[in-house]
């Protein structure tokens, strides 16, 4: 197997700061923010709500509303070119042609009007000139590749008489028809019932591995993350808090957010009457927390956290996070045991 | 290889046909629609068939003024003489000519002026201000002022009336594609590569298609009425024209002696307004697939 570090990322986002208008002023939804994605890689995305992290992956593709946006830093880099300076055109070609996105709700994604053949056949006119024919004959198989029953059949149907998890798999056909280099996925389970969830990760895995698509996961649940990532990456109030390969993340989380995350996962092994919370919420967008945006909720803060923003530090091979102190402190264990 | 693509061509149009009979057949067994439809066409036939009488209807006969309706003429006729039952078959003519083309006119620029202020927002106070503007007078009071100054023809009356009911459409589907475009599907639909002008085509207006048609079928009623009412100040086409407006105006200060002048072409309006409220009412139940209507 190679080793992805000697690869060169297919996506690299750079120092990606964006900036939203509201009526109070200009607020700051993502903080140089830095992410890279390799071939074939799966790397998840973890938060809470209003982290930032959707808003990360909307940035990629540049969905945001330009009246109201800025984005005074960074680059995104794909293929060799930076997809903030791109012409609208060339962008265009590219959103649903390489790099494709599925939303969390597929009740409201898939246009009640249309049918099921006109919504997949759409991308596959748009990016590769087909006719309707072969489109719909092209949407057919894209129905069997996401193992909907009675294809078809129901290729020429309506949303409307699909269920929540079949609109899913719509989704994902639709994502997929043009063969994108990378897939966004944000929350793509969150809508979807238990059972439901599993079976549509299980899809995505394997359409992962057969189309050798790179994957951005988002979610903000731990479970999915642990199955389907290969690397991770924390957000908190639109920072990087951590990035880990998964294992580790798991095993020792470093920032006192992930752990406060993963303590707050119920255990099958453990009887608890109540399970660990994070005290208080995510602060305000546009609230102004001198030192570590964290620090107000951390259990482990010290006078430092409150004063000086911390800066991202190296922890270990493929990690890094935001927080001196446990940096510091893992450092000085690891060295204790060599 | 030929012959596959072919086949597949083949199958793809044997589905799209298949699709549209389906429609086809929802249409026929929705009952509303079809009396609406029976109501329309009757007088469409009726409208088409008026030369085949043989009668002028424009041919005065001083001696048989004011006659009662019976055997030799079935309406009537008029303070002229004039065969009433010729003259509203030649009024449908021109009063559905006039309600069709205003339906049309004010549902196409209606639809392209909503769309286009959903969908660019810098252009939306621009064109709905003036929308405001034209909505500020009455619609009929607007028609008056237009036809006034374009002169008593058919044509004028037919802009006069489109550019009055142009801004409620506008209105209409704007809403719509307005609640339409905040939807996910939009989003995706931008992701996978859509132009602004494909989501506008191809999303927003299909959407609104529903309300549209409703819209147009009323504003095709309206026109009938909004033309009887023109043609009863003066301003409609210019006699001896025969429309239902026309000849309503003309009985009018004989109302008292001779009830059947108004009376007919009065019924006529009703009924051509009843089709065609009908006739929309059926085609949003039909066209729209969330609205599951079955019998």
């Amino acid at each position: 197997m190679a080793s992805p570090e000697l690869k060169a990322p297919m996506l690299e986002v750079d120092d990606l700061t964006v900036r939203f208008r509201t009526d109070d002023g200009w607020m700051t939804a993502v903080d140089r923010v830095s992410l890279s994605v390799g071939d074939g890689e799966a790397l998840g995305i973890v938060g809470e709500s209003g982290s930032g992290k959707s808003v990360t992956a909307l940035s990629i593709l540049r969905l945001h509303a330009a009246p109201t946006t800025r984005m005074p830093t960074g680059r995104i880099l794909y293929g060799g070119r930076d997809l903030l300076t791109l012409p609208t055109r060339q962008m265009r070609a590219i959103r649903g042609g390489e790099i494709a996105m599925i939303f969390q709700d597929p009740m409201s994604s898939l246009n009640p009007v249309l049918t099921i053949a006109d919504q997949i056949g759409e991308s596959l006119r748009l990016h590769q000139g087909v006719n309707q024919a072969t489109a719909r004959k092209r949407a057919i198989e894209l129905l069997e590749l996401v193992r909907i029953p009675d294809a078809a059949r129901r290729v020429d149907e309506y949303p409307h008489r699909l269920s929540g998890g079949m609109r899913q798999r719509v989704m994902i056909a639709i994502a997929i028809a043009c063969r994108p280099k990378l897939l966004i996925a944000d929350e793509p389970t969150t809508a979807l019932d238990v059972t439901i969830q599993a079976q549509i990760l299980d899809l995505l895995r394997d359409l992962q591995t057969e189309l050798g698509m790179s994957v951005i996961l988002i979610t903000h649940d731990m479970g999915v993350i642990a199955e389907f990532a290969r690397r991770v990456m924390v957000m908190y109030a639109g920072r990087v808090v951590e990035t880990s390969p998964v294992g580790e993340l798991f095993r020792r989380p470093v920032h006192p957010y992930t752990e406060g995350l993963l303590e707050a996962i119920p255990k099958l092994d453990v009887d608890v009457r109540r399970l660990p919370a994070i005290p208080g919420s995510i602060p305000d967008p546009t609230a102004v927390i001198p030192g570590c945006r964290y620090s107000p909720r951390c259990p482990q803060v010290q006078d430092t956290c409150r004063r000086e923003a911390p800066p991202l530090l190296p922890a270990g091979p493929e990690r890094e996070a935001r927080c001196p102190p446990r940096v510091a402190a893992m450092m000085a264990a690891a060295e204790g045991v060599s | 290889m030929a012959d596959a693509t072919a086949t597949i061509l083949a199958s793809g149009e044997a589905i799209a046909a298949r699709r549209r009979f389906r429609v086809l057949r929802k249409l026929l067994n929705h009952r509303s629609f079809m009396v609406g439809f029976i109501i329309v066409l009757v007088m469409v036939i009726a409208a088409m068939s008026a030369p085949l009488n043989g009668v002028d209807p424009n041919r005065m006969a001083i001696r048989f003024r004011f006659r009662p309706p019976q055997e030799a003429n079935w309406f009537g006729t008029d303070q002229f003489g004039r065969d009433l039952f010729t003259r509203t078959l030649y009024g449908a003519q021109l009063s559905l000519w006039i309600g069709l083309s205003v339906a049309v006119l004010s549902g196409v620029f209606g639809a392209a002026i909503g769309v286009l202020s959903a969908q660019f927002r810098r252009l939306d106070s621009l064109l709905m201000r003036v929308m405001d503007a034209l909505m500020a007078a009455p619609a009929i009071l607007l028609a008056i002022g237009l036809g006034a100054a374009l002169g008593p023809q058919t044509h004028s009356v037919i802009i006069a009336l489109a550019v009055a009911y142009i801004p409620r459409t506008a209105r209409i589907v704007r809403a719509s594609a307005l609640v339409t475009r905040e939807l996910e599907f939009i989003e995706a639909a931008r992701v996978s590569g859509a132009s602004p002008m494909r989501i506008m085509f191809k999303h927003l207006l299909p959407n609104a298609a529903g309300p549209l048609l409703v819209q147009s079928t009323f504003v095709f009623a309206y026109a009938i009425l909004a033309e009887a009412a023109l043609s009863f100040l003066g301003i409609g086409p210019p006699p001896p024209a025969p429309s239902w407006g026309n000849i309503i105006a003309e009985g009018r200060q004989f109302a008292m002696q001779a009830w059947w002048i108004m009376l007919f072409p009065g019924f006529a309006i009703s009924l051509a307004a009843l089709g065609m409220n009908l006739l929309g009412d059926g085609l949003r139940d039909v066209l729209d697939p969330r609205l599951k209507v079955e019998s």
